[in-house]
């Protein structure tokens, strides 16, 4: 995918002026944010939860390379195989070699975020293989040459006139703008798909070391007939989802769901354990779990450690103002919102990427509803501390913040600066108490008055009374 | 209660000192009835935050070491932002541990507080006596919320004062697209945010918008202003301490 991210700020004031981006995010700070305190309300443990899932992922974290040989160990007693794959061409290659293998047409894909990141889509139709998109979601952007918006849903930049156009353009049917019609659509299009496929292609949101199974949590039962009805089923994951029990995996299934989309438990959670055994009634031949690093043992040991234990439950981005302002497109790359902002520099660098961990405000909601504890403010300051030692910052800020150190290190000139800013402002503003335009602080007044010192510095004040 | 001479350090806070001299000054006429001695070290300028969350780790470090000799030998410091409170108590990040400054930057940390987190826990409530009227309502400053955990103490302060209404606006703990730099690096996103949020203080029909933090104060007046809603905004010390009869922060000298 076309990195995008160096452009977020001309994207950002697209999306700021298109009506039709702005009224179905709308919806979303409508939606999933008071779904979410609803269901937290209703779960007194919720913040003992986080507690709990905060230390078994940082003791995951400590111990990852005995947990993944684990994994691996039981996913091969199971009669699977697992590949590990260092970059994102690596795990390309890999897919598109088991699915050469087999001789496969076409690939049906439950919805997985990994894939976008490695943009397997694109590689898979270059060499001949076609995949197809089984989340309802994904369905449509695929129809529509789209990526997703959001990590949970995906096409929630869309409005349902457009799911209707790209339906009726595509399907050759007559056009409905209704919801329910619109799926059962999708179902019976997707239908001959899952039939079809020869090989199906799934994400994992976790991986567990002492059974080797993979899980999946979806809404719609897409994941099912994608995992068990073709021959070989392919699991795409990275390394950092790994939990070593099933019981840990319920810990973080309760947090997914009520952080994800306020829900007690997502629909189906769908667990696969290797390919089919004698007296199996379904199931795949041939189980494949493709294990993705790409950058993500850089981070180990790193100061951005901490990012390995998000979950993709999204809550970050769905309370993000932010977020809520530009959607997910503005970032430019695969992950949105504040873990977008963590992760995005980590995989595409932060040349690339330096304006995304500084578009925010450090409001801190996103820390406060992560299910997992992600300090998300400290992890994007250090991208910021990054970004200045390797003097990627512009030469405006660097010359600015070097000025304003400079005074702000020496009291007496600060104090001298301070009040002829003062008097400054308050000749600019005369009677009014407020200027509607000020030199170099266009960014500013471009949008909002600036209020205007109400007298002189405090300093001065204070020594005028000889306190 | 405070022990009798406890002596509290002023952080004035640079915005406070540019543009808003009342607030510090009914900073200290808050502490003073709540019986502690007020000073104001002279070697404080800025906490150092525009550096700090702007990735200059070396000039946040000279600054935080200079603001950590003024204080000290302070019981208490005590300053009208959380904003800028929050950033003193980030300090010890600055310094390696083991690094003598590390030791010191906690020390301060300990003894740093919010104004009005500070007045619940020391003052004495029932002394609060101010001539207000109206109906207010709160914006939550994102670093004294989050990071502070303030936000039911300066309703419980202004909750002593009889004349006032408080009438909560929706989204009272959304960030109104200050975020220090960032409202200037990213302009028109700064400008959705808190127009969303001048929206959501209109829609409250109350007659004064109050928080405790400048920055914030700053942009919501601007655009309140801005947008010609006649709404005053303040910083609720200058209610408290009963000095609200200057103009509200960014309003002519002379309301007509």
């Amino acid at each position: 995918m076309q990195i995008k991210s160096p452009e977020f700020k001309q994207n950002a004031r697209i999306a700021l002026q298109d009506a039709n981006l702005q009224r179905a995010l709308g919806n979303l700070k409508a939606g999933f944010p008071q779904k979410r305190a609803a269901a937290v309300a209703r779960l007194p443990e919720f913040d003992q939860l986080r507690d709990e899932a905060r230390d078994l992922k940082n003791h995951i974290l400590e111990h990852l390379d005995l947990y993944l040989e684990e994994f691996e160990k039981n996913v091969v007693a199971n009669g699977g195989t697992v590949h590990w794959c260092r970059t994102a061409e690596d795990a390309r290659k890999k897919i598109l070699e088991i699915c050469k293998d087999q001789d496969a047409k076409t690939v049906t894909k439950g919805k997985s975020m990994v894939t976008e990141e490695i943009d397997l889509n694109d590689y898979l139709e270059k060499n001949g293989v076609t995949p197809v998109e089984t989340d309802l979601g994904e369905y449509i952007l695929q129809l529509r040459k789209d990526h997703p918006s959001h990590i949970i849903a995906p096409a929630i930049h869309l409005n349902i006139e457009d799911v209707a156009d790209a339906f009726h353009e595509h399907h050759k049917r007559p056009k409905s703008n209704d919801p329910a019609h619109l799926m059962r659509e999708a179902r019976e299009m997707l239908r001959k798909h899952f039939v079809a496929a020869d090989v199906g292609i799934t994400g994992a949101n976790f991986l567990v070391a002492e059974t080797g199974s993979t899980i999946i949590c979806t809404n719609e039962g897409n994941g099912d007939l994608t995992q068990t009805l073709p021959k070989t089923h392919i699991v795409v994951s990275s390394i950092e989802k790994l939990v070593p029990t099933l019981e840990d995996m319920t810990l973080f299934l309760r947090l997914l769901a009520r952080s994800a989309t306020g829900q007690e438990f997502t629909v189906y959670n769908t667990l696969s354990s290797g390919p089919r055994r004698p007296g199996d009634q379904d199931g795949p031949e041939n189980f494949h779990v493709v294990l993705v690093d790409n950058g993500r043992s850089d981070m180990v040991g790193s100061e951005f450690q901490e990012m390995l234990r998000c979950i993709r439950c999204s809550a970050c981005m769905n309370h993000c103002p932010v977020y809520g302002a530009v959607g997910g497109h503005s970032y430019g790359w695969v992950y949105p919102g504040p873990m977008g902002s963590v992760l995005t520099p980590q995989m595409v660098g932060i040349e690339n990427a330096g304006l995304l961990p500084n578009a925010s405000t450090f409001c801190g909601k996103c820390e406060e509803v992560c299910p997992v504890r992600i300090p998300l403010p400290k992890l994007m300051r250090h991208w910021r501390d990054k970004e200045y030692e390797k003097h990627l910052s512009p030469t405006s800020v660097r010359s600015g913040l070097a000025l304003w150190s400079f005074f702000a290190t020496r009291p007496k000139l600060y104090r001298l600066f301070a009040s002829v800013g003062n008097r400054f402002l308050r000749f600019k503003a005369g009677k009014k108490g407020r200027t509607s335009k000020l030199p170099l602080a266009s960014a500013w007044t471009d949008h909002r008055d600036m209020p205007a010192p109400s007298g002189k510095t405090f300093m001065q004040q204070w020594k005028e009374q000889n306190r | 209660m405070a022990s009798p001479r406890s002596r509290v350090g002023l952080f004035v806070t640079c915005l406070a000192d540019m543009f808003r001299p009342e607030v510090a000054f009914a900073s200290v006429k808050l502490l003073e009835m709540a019986g502690f001695d007020v000073e104001v070290p002279e070697r404080q300028t800025c906490c150092g935050q525009p550096a700090f969350n702007s990735g200059a780790r070396h000039d946040s470090a000279a600054i935080a070491r200079q603001t950590i000799e003024a204080f000290d030998g302070f019981e208490y410091v005590v300053g009208p932002s959380g904003s800028c409170i929050g950033m003193l108590h980030h300090y010890p990040e600055l310094f390696a541990e083991g690094d003598p400054w590390h030791q010191r930057a906690l020390d301060l940390k300990s003894r740093a507080f919010e104004i009005t987190s500070f007045l619940a826990q020391h003052l004495d409530m029932d002394k609060l006596s101010s001539s207000f009227k109206g109906k207010v309502t709160y914006h939550d400053s994102c670093s004294g919320l989050r990071e502070l955990g303030v936000k039911r103490q300066p309703r419980e302060l202004l909750s002593k004062i009889p004349g006032v209404q408080i009438c909560e606006m929706e989204e009272s703990e959304t960030c109104c697209g200050f975020g220090g730099t960032f409202c200037v690096k990213y302009p028109d996103i700064s400008n959705r945010m808190v127009g969303n949020k001048s929206e959501n203080i209109r829609a409250t029909g109350a007659d004064t918008l109050l928080a405790g933090d400048l920055g914030c104060l700053l942009n919501m007046a601007g655009k309140l202003k801005r947008e010609g809603i006649d709404i005053q905004a303040r910083h609720v010390v200058e209610i408290l301490a009963d000095m609200a009869s200057t103009p509200a922060i960014g309003e002519a000298e002379k309301r007509s």
